[in-house]
């Protein structure tokens, strides 16, 4: 066994790799719940491109047979149905985990220096991510497959000038059709994919040349004892590779009750009239994206068209995520971790939370006179918290930071 | 513990909350259809009454004789007997005998596939839209109904109701729903029982996954993992 090693190390960095990123990277001893969402997006990226690839082998991108290919496989594929429902329910979890994911970063200020770069990766990972998923929720080929996509990449006609060119462009066609089905699925198995993956290595590489945060917010490399091993810092192999099992374990218990027992999720994770073939002649009801881009979808439609044009409002959506981009400069506090900030930021948090799931479950209602008025107070707030930050950080008292992790 | 415990509940509060005011809306009072995929007894009337009475006009094109027959415990003979009338192979999917053109000059409209209604609709709109048809003599066929107005569709199954129980047609029609609602997933049949093994398996692993934590962090504990230094 040593010998084995021994030949490879001489010609790849095995044992160094292992010990720089598992048995000897210390991580902080005081990791809480927040901390298993990291490891388990990296579970639910590896099993959306497992069950991506089998999907793959069956799916057919053309419009004529690829909402019949779906049901195909949920129906003549082995297995098929519980590779799709994987799939399905895999991108909801996913959103889910990552969105639980950057609220432990808001908890504990983990984009606060010296971790700018890595929150930033996160953000780009973030919007590729739903890149994917929109792109993926188009493949199926169901009515609110075919006209959400009608509906998302209509905003890139109302771009100035170059809209129309723009929207033909991104299409290959007038709307939405065959065309624009075939290159969604070349960047939904091909480019984005690998995006992700390329991103997520370069968020590890930055996480674990920094070290990681903790729930108390204090840097452990400051105090090392007389080896140079951070007195508050396990190693992160065996410690937190047996404890992230756990986790793993729990949410794969959550993730199987969706997948066997509710898999449409009573409609939030399938559309009900996702059943329904694409038909661009009959335009549904109510169309609303999936769950994960409702928050979005909200501040899109609370800003009015302006000068004839729906520009502000597309505007206004893509700054709603860029704006997070800004973040670590945007937090002027000394303190990094919630236990220690002064209340102004933990009402501005909580506002900001309820403003997000508020807009969310706005953006998958219809609009109506009350609905557009809330959509507008709560992006005015979600907006807030970002401008209002450098404000509400460096204002009230906070609390001392030990100098070491708490328990 | 206590502070997971504590942030945990906090998190499916949350979610309970946002998932309630999610669910109401949606103003069409809609009948319970209370049906049960595992009623085998059921899901095999339904599928004669499905095709003794809707596949005349309506197609199911999703779904083979042959499955129908393997999922529902009947023969590839029986199936031949007495649910394929016009001649089809075994291993055809269950298409209807009407043409377009004669659909569109009697109803006005292409019936449509009814393969999928069940989870584009729900089954309990099935059960209340196949019990919603009400005389109305405006209408071509005599007959409207109630949650979808000015349905081309005649009332199909008004000889079973004046024939029969209100009991009795309650159940015909909940059978039709059933068997609808296994068209329309036929993993179904297999799928909760598959969860109640995995589950099992997960519960079984998340014991030991926690003993094997609770070993290792025994060292942490008592600081004990720097002993080899």
């Amino acid at each position: 066994m040593d010998n084995n090693k021994s030949w490879i190390d001489q010609r790849f960095p095995l044992t160094k790799v292992w010990n720089e990123h598992l048995a000897e990277y210390y991580t902080p001893r005081n990791f809480n719940f927040w901390y298993f969402f990291g490891s388990l997006a990296m579970l639910v990226l590896v099993m959306q491109i497992v069950t991506g690839i089998f999907l793959t082998m069956h799916f057919k991108p053309d419009a004529a047979n690829a909402f019949a290919s779906v049901e195909y496989i949920m129906r003549d594929v082995d297995w098929g149905w519980l590779i799709r429902y994987l799939h399905s329910t895999g991108a909801s979890a996913f959103f889910v985990v990552i969105y639980l994911h950057m609220y432990r970063g808001l908890l504990y200020g983990s984009y606060k220096a010296p971790r700018e770069l890595i929150w930033i990766l996160g953000m780009v990972l973030y919007i590729a991510l739903m890149a994917e998923a929109f792109m993926g929720y188009v493949l199926p080929w169901g009515q609110m497959s075919y006209w959400g996509a009608q509906v998302i990449i209509s905003l890139f006609g109302s771009v100035p000038v170059i809209g129309p060119d723009l929207l033909i462009w991104i299409l290959g066609d007038y709307a939405v059709g065959d065309p624009a089905l075939n290159r969604f699925f070349s960047l939904h198995v091909i480019a984005l994919p690998l995006i992700l993956v390329v991103l997520v290595f370069l968020h590890i590489v930055a996480l674990h040349t920094v070290g990681s945060n903790n729930p108390d917010g204090i840097e452990i490399k400051k105090n090392k004892d007389k080896n140079g091993i951070p007195k508050d810092g396990i190693p992160f192999h065996p410690y937190y590779s047996v404890k992230d099992i756990v986790g793993v374990v729990v949410f794969l218990m959550i993730f199987s009750a969706v997948v066997f027992f509710a898999p449409a999720m009573n409609g939030y994770f399938l559309e009900h009239a996702n059943f329904v073939e694409a038909n661009p002649l009959k335009t549904p009801d109510h169309i609303a994206p999936l769950w994960y881009l409702t928050p979005f979808y909200s501040v899109l439609r609370a800003i009015p068209p302006m000068f004839g044009s729906q520009f502000p409002g597309v505007v206004g959506m893509f700054a709603a995520l860029l704006i997070l981009l800004a973040l670590p400069w945007l937090d002027r506090s000394k303190v990094k971790s919630i236990r220690y900030r002064s209340w102004p930021y933990k009402a501005a948090l909580a506002i900001f939370v309820i403003s997000f799931i508020v807009l969310g479950w706005l953006g998958m209602q219809p609009v109506t006179e009350l609905n557009a008025l809330l959509a507008r107070i709560f992006t005015v707030a979600y907006f807030g918290f970002f401008i209002l930050m450098p404000w509400f950080t460096s204002i009230g008292k906070t609390k001392e930071v030990p100098a070491r992790v708490t328990e | 513990m206590k502070r997971l415990l504590k942030t945990t509940t906090s998190v499916l509060a949350v979610l309970a909350i946002s998932l309630n005011v999610l669910a109401a809306g949606s103003g069409v009072a809609l009948d319970p259809a209370n049906t049960d995929i595992n009623d085998q007894k059921s899901l095999q009337n339904g599928a004669n009454l499905f095709m003794n009475y809707c596949s005349g006009c309506h197609s199911i094109e999703l779904m083979r004789y042959n499955r129908i027959g393997k999922d529902l415990g009947i023969s590839d003979a029986d199936v031949e007997k007495n649910l394929m009338f016009n001649g089809e192979k075994i291993g055809d999917t269950v298409t209807s005998s009407m043409s377009e053109e004669g659909a569109v000059k009697w109803f006005g409209t292409t019936p449509p596939d009814l393969s999928l209604v069940a989870r584009s609709k729900g089954v309990d709109w099935i059960y209340t839209y196949l019990h919603g048809f009400y005389k109305d003599d405006s209408r071509p066929f005599g007959v409207n109904n109630k949650i979808l107005v000015n349905a081309s569709m005649p009332d199909v199954l008004w000889e079973l109701k004046q024939n029969k129980s209100t009991e009795d047609f309650d159940q015909d029609v909940r059978d039709i729903t059933n068997f609808l609602d296994y068209v329309g997933e036929p993993a179904k049949l297999v799928r909760v029982d598959l969860g109640y093994k995995v589950m099992g398996f997960l519960f079984i692993l998340f014991i030991l996954s926690y003993l094997l934590k609770k070993e290792y962090w025994k060292d942490v504990k008592y600081g004990k993992w720097r002993a080899k230094d």
